[in-house]
C-alpha cells in the first residue's frame, strides 16, 4: 500500500498571528507525526535557535531524531529608524522542515532549495 | 529581541567603542567534526602553551563547552585578551545508530546521542554571553548547511562580530571561495587548524576584529 506524506504549506498571515512559541509548538508537534512544513514566511534567527534547542529536548532514542531545517540567509533591512533603535530589520524566508528520518537536503544554494521525502516502510 | 534587551546591547557596544575595552570573550562555532576543538586547542597552545580538549572522527566528541580563560594574542602591534569557549557540535537532529557506525556499541552510542543533545543546548545557551564567534566551516563541504546559516543569522541579529575560519584547506576538495560566495558580508580566513597553515593570519584578524 503506498504510503502519504502530508504536507502543510502555512500562510505568512497566520504566522504573524503567532507569538514565537506558538510557532514551535506547531512545527514540533507536526514534524512529530510525520508532517513537512514549509512556512511561506520563515523564523527569525532566534526562533530558528530556539527551534534547535527544544528539538533537542524532544529527541527520543527510537521515536524521534530530531529535524532537518533549510531556510535561506536573512535578508537584513537597514532603516536610520532601526538603526537607532538597534533593532535589527530582519527578513525572514520561506523555510521548509521536515522529519530528520524522513526529509533530507539534497542541495541548496541562494536561490534554492531541493528537498527528497522519503515515505518509508 | 525585546527593545529594552537591544537598547542594553547597543549600549554594552558604545561602551566597549569609547573605553576600548580590549577583552573579549568568543565563542568557536560550527556543526559537528568542523575542526573546531582543533583550532581551540590550537589557539590555546600557541599563546598559552595548554591543551584544552580531545579530539576523533567520531561526530559530537566535545560534548561540553570549554572555557580557557585570559588567552593574549599578539599581532601586528593589535593585542587581545580572548577568553576562549569551545563549544559542542550544533546539530538539528541526533541518530544514535549513526556513532554506531563508527564501531560504537549500542549503549556508549546512546549515551553519546543523549550527551550530544545536552551539548547542543549547551552551545545555544552560550550564544548569550559572547561578544563575537569564531565559525568554523570545513571548507570540503557545502557551506549553506542550517547550522551555519542559523548562527550568521543570530550573530547580524545581534550585531556581534563574526569571524569565519574556512578549516581543512590541507585537503584537496577544500573551496574556500564556496563559503565566500554564500556569506559575502563577513571575513573570512582559510586555515588548516590541523597544520597550522595560514594561522598567523588568523591570529591578525582576531585581534582586528575583536580587539
Amino acid at each position: 500500500m503506498m504510503r502519504e506524506v502530508q504536507m502543510d504549506l502555512i500562510s505568512a498571515e497566520r504566522l504573524e498571528t503567532m507569538s514565537s512559541m506558538e510557532k514551535i509548538r506547531l512545527i514540533l508537534n507536526k514534524v512529530k507525526r510525520g508532517n513537512i512544513v514549509v512556512l511561506e514566511l520563515g523564523l527569525t534567527p532566534e526562533e530558528e535557535v530556539k527551534l534547535i534547542e527544544m528539538t533537542m529536548t524532544e529527541i527520543r532514542l527510537d521515536e524521534f531524531s530530531g529535524i532537518e531545517i533549510e531556510s535561506y540567509p536573512v535578508k537584513s533591512e537597514s532603516t536610520f529608524l532601526n538603526k537607532i533603535l538597534g533593532k535589527s530589520g530582519v527578513k525572514t524566508r520561506m523555510t521548509v522542515i521536515g522529519p530528520a528520518n524522513q526529509l533530507r537536503t539534497v542541495e541548496k544554494d541562494k536561490y534554492q532549495i531541493s528537498t527528497k521525502v522519503s515515505v518509508g516502510d | 529581541m525585546s527593545v529594552i534587551k537591544s537598547l542594553r546591547m547597543n549600549f554594552a557596544v558604545w561602551i566597549k567603542w569609547i573605553f576600548g575595552k580590549k577583552r573579549a570573550r568568543i565563542g568557536i562555532y560550527g556543526p559537528p567534526n568542523a575542526g573546531k576543538t582543533t583550532l581551540a586547542n590550537r589557539i590555546v597552545k600557541d599563546w598559552s602553551g595548554m591543551d584544552i580538549g580531545g579530539i576523533s572522527n567520531v561526530p559530537h566528541e566535545t560534548r561540553r563547552a570549554m572555557r580557557t580563560d585570559g588567552v593574549v594574542i599578539n599581532s601586528n602591534g593589535s593585542s587581545v585578551e580572548l577568553d576562549i569557549v569551545d563549544t559542542p557540535g550544533m546539530a538539528t537532529k541526533i541518530d544514535f545508530r549513526e556513532f554506531m557506525a563508527y564501531g560504537l556499541e549500542e549503549e556508549e552510542a546512546k549515551r553519546r546521542a543523549k550527551e550530544a543533545t545536552e551539548g547542543v543546548i549547551e552551545a545555544i545557551k552560550w550564544l548569550e554571553d559572547l561578544d563575537g564567534i569564531l565559525l568554523v566551516m570545513d571548507s570540503t563541504e557545502d557551506p549553506y548547511t542550517q547550522v551555519n546559516v542559523t548562527v550568521v543569522g543570530n550573530m547580524e541579529a545581534r550585531k556581534l562580530p563574526l569571524l569565519i575560519v574556512a578549516n581543512k584547506m590541507d585537503l584537496p576538495k577544500a573551496s574556500p571561495s564556496r563559503i565566500k560566495a554564500a556569506f559575502p558580508q563577513h571575513p573570512l580566513v582559510p586555515i588548516s587548524a590541523l597544520e597550522g597553515s595560514n594561522i598567523d593570519e588568523l591570529y591578525s584578524a582576531i585581534a582586528r576584529h575583536f580587539g
